[in-house]
């Protein structure tokens, strides 16, 4: 799949990366829950196409929010 | 019956097949007769007792089981002939077009099947079964239309399905037992191809052989007062399907000629069809003698009436009242006004103890008919209707233990509720009070948060019948505890219409009184307080006044009015101090007071402001409307020139020299600055009023404490305005233009909708049509936008309700699957806040204020 538009500059689409094995277990550790107890992101989703993310990465999106100012969520992959 | 409890691990669905049907039945069902001449269920019949009872002296001759015990058991027929399956015929048609006439294979080169086949091999190896029945459907769509089998190379016609159960083939029909052989030679591998897992099912048993009969217990039959016997809707259905199916058999027997056979065979297909079905297009619904349509298998489940949505969605139950409501403003907040006759009706359980036996006692003396009494005695297990006959008895025999099931008295408690229950504030607890008259009575200011008016609302009463209950319904439920909305944290419950505007009257700067009026009028509305009353001088002035029902103490300030030690300093109540769903001075009584003290402020507040509009007087008059000569002079000026500016404009664009706005074409420029010029000039309108008008002036006064702004002042007094159609200048009617007096093209303010005229002085007919435009539109709008946006509501509640903070500040649904990391982004109950954030320095202040 060739994406010719790449739509993570655009304005409206938010910063995604992915979290390093540290990171996401520090996570799931923090919120006490396995893996898929997190909302999904598709593997093919376009907004993690240059991330290079395997099923089970999990994607931190970094979001503005009108109430807080910046506000995380996070995303595990799947496959689709 | 045995009870078991264990938990469901999973469920398949699958079909029944005939030999299966034969299994489960525990009688062959041999004649349509029900009962014979004594009464007695016909053995073979179709109320055979060994399908079960529904008779409370009979047992059961299956399972030896009496009525409740036995669960009802299956009997079946032999069919004459084979019959479709009427919620199957989809499937079938589609089998009849994949799979071969001549060798039933699937109409799939080798090559394809085989594909096909590793694709379901592999994913039942991963363990994916979910996942096989996408590849059938590949599988399907590749067989279809295929004109010469790739098996036995015979030549294939197209099927053709005629509703509601009929398929052609060319012009010969293809008949029940034609398809019956066809799916039967489909071979197990060929099978799972197209759809059909033979472990579960086989495509032949889509048409039915043998014919379930279903358990007496799942249709039982009802005995009118007339001593006949009435038969459920299946049972019907079933003795149709019965005796046609025995004429069936004996047409065959008899070798009688085949169209009569056909047509019989028919009419078997036909009644098996509305057994299960009675709601399909082409096919005429059965029906009872009375003409209305037999109540089949289908129409039981689904829609409004149907089990799901009837039965076990809907819940129906006693110790409650429906009726009219109307407002009473004399009865408190958390009052419901409940009429003496519905109060007689409706009962709380009392326990008899030592110290109420008396008290009780006058109830049942009282009786059922006089109010305050009684109607039922529970004695244990045993109850006891009070009657003339049976009081005196009932009186001598009451004991503790009993318990006397009372009239309603003013104070119980009862659950008041409005539909469409959006919120949590559409069910809220309210205390009775008793009164003449046939509606419930309700105070305006819960108006809003229940969302009812008075044009013929109905609502419902609840009476809690334990002490649980009762505590609930208290703690939680009080309409005191629901003042501050969750959905924004601003107060839901204010003074409206009357109160509003009798307090803005009131704090007005000039508003003075003598010591004697002022009294009164608190002592009115139940303020009897010495200390404060006494405090007067011997004139007193609104602010005071209005000061004798706020709580000493208080402090209040927004950018208007000043509140010290709970006296009115500045500033004058108006809708965003004591409105609803945005009065600050309310939400901040509630805060810092106790529910009982709130209810009774905030019922001072409602009663002072329509107490003082009654002493005072308010209406509104024509010369209202009278706007001194100079200002309307000014007026003039303005709206021709804006009229003149906008045709300046389209001057411009008329010689092609109006620049277009960026993203804009040139006639959306100009309808965009035409629009603008025209609807500046009302809001320029509107401003001078506001600024010169006296503020004595009714209209002004209710534009500020009451209903409408200023611009309805000044579209009756100055000019309507720009009449706008789907967010533009009006652009409907004939070729090119508005109306047939106006030339093609006329792009001017008169000719699109512009109103220069005031609703006083009268619109001319031009502008009469357009004003009439578009209060149609929004008529229509309205009409058609609520019952949408209610179902988008309906559908958003639904799926998100069982969605609940966490303690550890995330969203989670019933599966702790996480939906928001923390509440809102910044985890603020918004119940607990104002509009949503969170003012520190007010903290602060107040706290600081406190520990001085
Ligand atoms: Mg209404
Ligand atoms: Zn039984
Ligand atoms: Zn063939």
């Amino acid at each position: 799949m060739d994406i010719s538009v790449d739509i993570t500059a655009h304005i409206l689409v938010p910063k995604h990366s992915k979290m390093s094995m540290e990171e996401a277990n520090a996570l799931l550790e923090k919120l006490n829950i396995s893996i898929n107890q997190l909302p999904k992101i598709l593997k093919s989703d376009p907004a993690i196409h240059n991330l290079n993310a395997e099923v089970g990465d999990i994607i931190l999106i970094e979001r503005n929010s009108p109430t807080s100012g910046k506000a995380n969520y996070y995303r595990a992959v799947i496959n689709g | 019956m045995e009870t078991v409890f264990k938990k469901v691990g999973s469920i398949s669905f699958s079909l029944l097949s005939p030999q299966q049907i034969k299994k489960m039945a525990h009688v062959k069902i041999v004649t349509p007769e029900l009962y014979d001449k004594e009464g007695y269920p016909v053995e073979g019949g179709l109320m055979d007792t060994r399908l079960g009872v529904i008779d409370p002296g009979l047992r059961c001759r299956t399972c030896n089981g009496k009525l409740k015990e036995c669960p009802g058991h299956f009997g079946y027929i032999e069919l004459g002939r084979p019959a479709l399956h009427i919620s199957y015929i989809k499937a079938i048609y589609v089998f009849l077009q994949t799979t071969c006439k001549e060798c039933s294979r699937i109409l799939l080169d080798d090559e394809n099947i085989q594909k096909y086949q590793g694709k379901i091999d592999k994913l039942k190896e991963m363990g994916k079964d979910d996942l096989i029945p996408k590849v059938s459907k590949l599988a399907r769509a590749g067989a279809k239309n295929v004109k010469k089998c790739p098996h036995c190379k015979a030549k294939l016609n197209v099927v053709k399905f005629e509703k509601p159960s009929t398929f052609m083939e060319e012009t010969k029909r293809v008949s029940p037992i034609e398809i019956l052989e066809r799916f039967e030679k489909i071979s197990d591998a060929d099978c799972m191809l197209i759809g059909v897992n033979p472990q579960y099912a086989r495509p032949e048993w889509m048409i039915m052989t043998v014919f379930p009969i279903p358990p007496v217990t799942m249709r039982p039959s009802i005995t009118l007062e007339t001593g006949e016997r009435a038969e459920d809707d299946l049972t019907h259905k079933l003795s149709d399907i019965v005796r046609i199916n025995q004429r069936l058999f004996e047409n065959i027997n008899a070798g009688a000629p085949e169209i009569i056979v056909e047509d019989l065979w028919d009419l078997l297909q036909y009644h098996i069809t509305t057994f299960f079905n009675n709601d399909i297009a082409q096919v005429p619904p059965a029906r009872h003698r009375s003409g209305q349509p037999l109540k089949t298998i289908t129409e039981r489940i689904k829609s409004k009436e149907g089990r799901f949505r009837h039965n076990l969605a809907g819940k129906r139950v006693n110790y409650a009242a429906r009726t009219v409501i109307s407002p009473d403003p004399k009865i408190e907040l958390n009052e419901v006004g409940v009429p003496t006759l519905i109060a007689m009706e409706l009962t709380v359980p009392e326990r008899v103890t030592e110290w109420n036996l008396d008290w009780l006692k006058t109830f049942i003396k009282n009786g059922p008919k006089v109010y305050p009494g009684a109607n039922y005695v529970l004695d244990g297990v045993k109850k006891k209707k009070i009657t003339a006959e049976t009081q005196e008895v009932i009186l001598t025999e009451l004991t503790p233990g009993q318990i006397v099931e009372r009239h309603l008295l003013d104070g119980d408690i009862s659950i008041f509720n409005r539909q469409p229950s959006l919120h949590r504030m559409s069910i809220m607890c309210h205390k009775i009070r008793v009164l003449p008259g046939k509606s419930f009575r309700l105070n305006p200011s819960v108006c809003n948060p229940y969302n009812a008016d008075f044009d013929g609302d109905e609502m419902n009463l609840h009476i809690p019948q334990t002490e649980e209950a009762r505590a609930e319904a208290e703690i939680l439920m009080e309409v005191e505890t629901q003042i501050t909305s969750p959905k924004h944290g601003l107060n839901v419950i204010g003074c409206i219409e009357d109160a509003v505007t009798g307090n803005y009257l009131l704090t007005d700067d000039r508003t003075e009184m003598t010591k004697e009026e002022a009294i009164e009028l608190l002592i009115s509305i139940g303020v009897e307080d010495s200390k404060k009353l006494n405090k007067f001088k011997k004139k007193v002035t609104g602010k005071e006044i209005f000061s004798a029902v706020l709580p000493e103490n208080f402090d209040f300030v927004n950018d208007k009015v000043t509140i010290e030690n709970g006296q009115l300093k500045s500033g004058q109540i108006d809708p965003k101090t004591i409105g609803e769903d945005n009065g600050t001075l309310l939400r901040d009584i509630n805060r810092s007071y106790s529910g009982s003290e709130c209810v009774d402020i905030f019922g001072k507040i409602f009663k002072l402001g329509i107490a003082y509009l009654q002493k005072r007087g308010f209406t509104i008059t024509t010369s209202d409307a009278d706007i001194p000569e100079d200002i309307r002079e000014k007026a003039k000026t303005i709206i021709s020139d804006a009229i003149t500016s906008a045709n300046d404009i389209i001057d411009q664009y008329e010689k092609g020299k109006l620049k277009n706005l960026s993203g804009k074409t040139v006639e959306q420029t100009l309808e965009l600055m035409v629009m603008q010029k025209l609807n500046e000039t009302r809001n320029i309108v509107g401003k001078m009023i506001s600024k010169t008008v006296s503020d004595t002036n009714n209209a002004i006064i209710m534009s500020r404490a009451g209903k409408g702004n200023v611009l309805n002042l000044a579209q009756t007094s100055i000019l309507v305005g720009q009449q706008a159609l789907r967010g533009g200048r009006i652009e409907r009617g004939y070729k090119n233009r508005t109306l047939s007096l106006f030339r093609e093209h006329d792009k001017s303010p008169e000719a699109k909708g512009f109103v220069r005229h005031s609703y006083k002085n009268g619109l001319n007919p031009v502008e009469f049509f357009f004003h009439a435009m578009t209060g149609r539109d929004s008529l229509m709008d309205t009409a058609l936008r609520t019952p949408k946006s209610g179902y988008l509501y309906r559908r958003l509640a639904n799926a998100l309700q069982d969605l609940k903070v966490e303690y550890d500040g995330t969203v989670r649904d019933a599966n702790k699957t996480i939906i928001q990391f923390a509440y809102g982004d910044d985890n603020i109950d918004v119940s607990r806040s104002e509009n949503g954030t969170i003012d520190v320095k007010k903290i602060v202040n107040e706290v600081s204020k406190k520990t001085k």
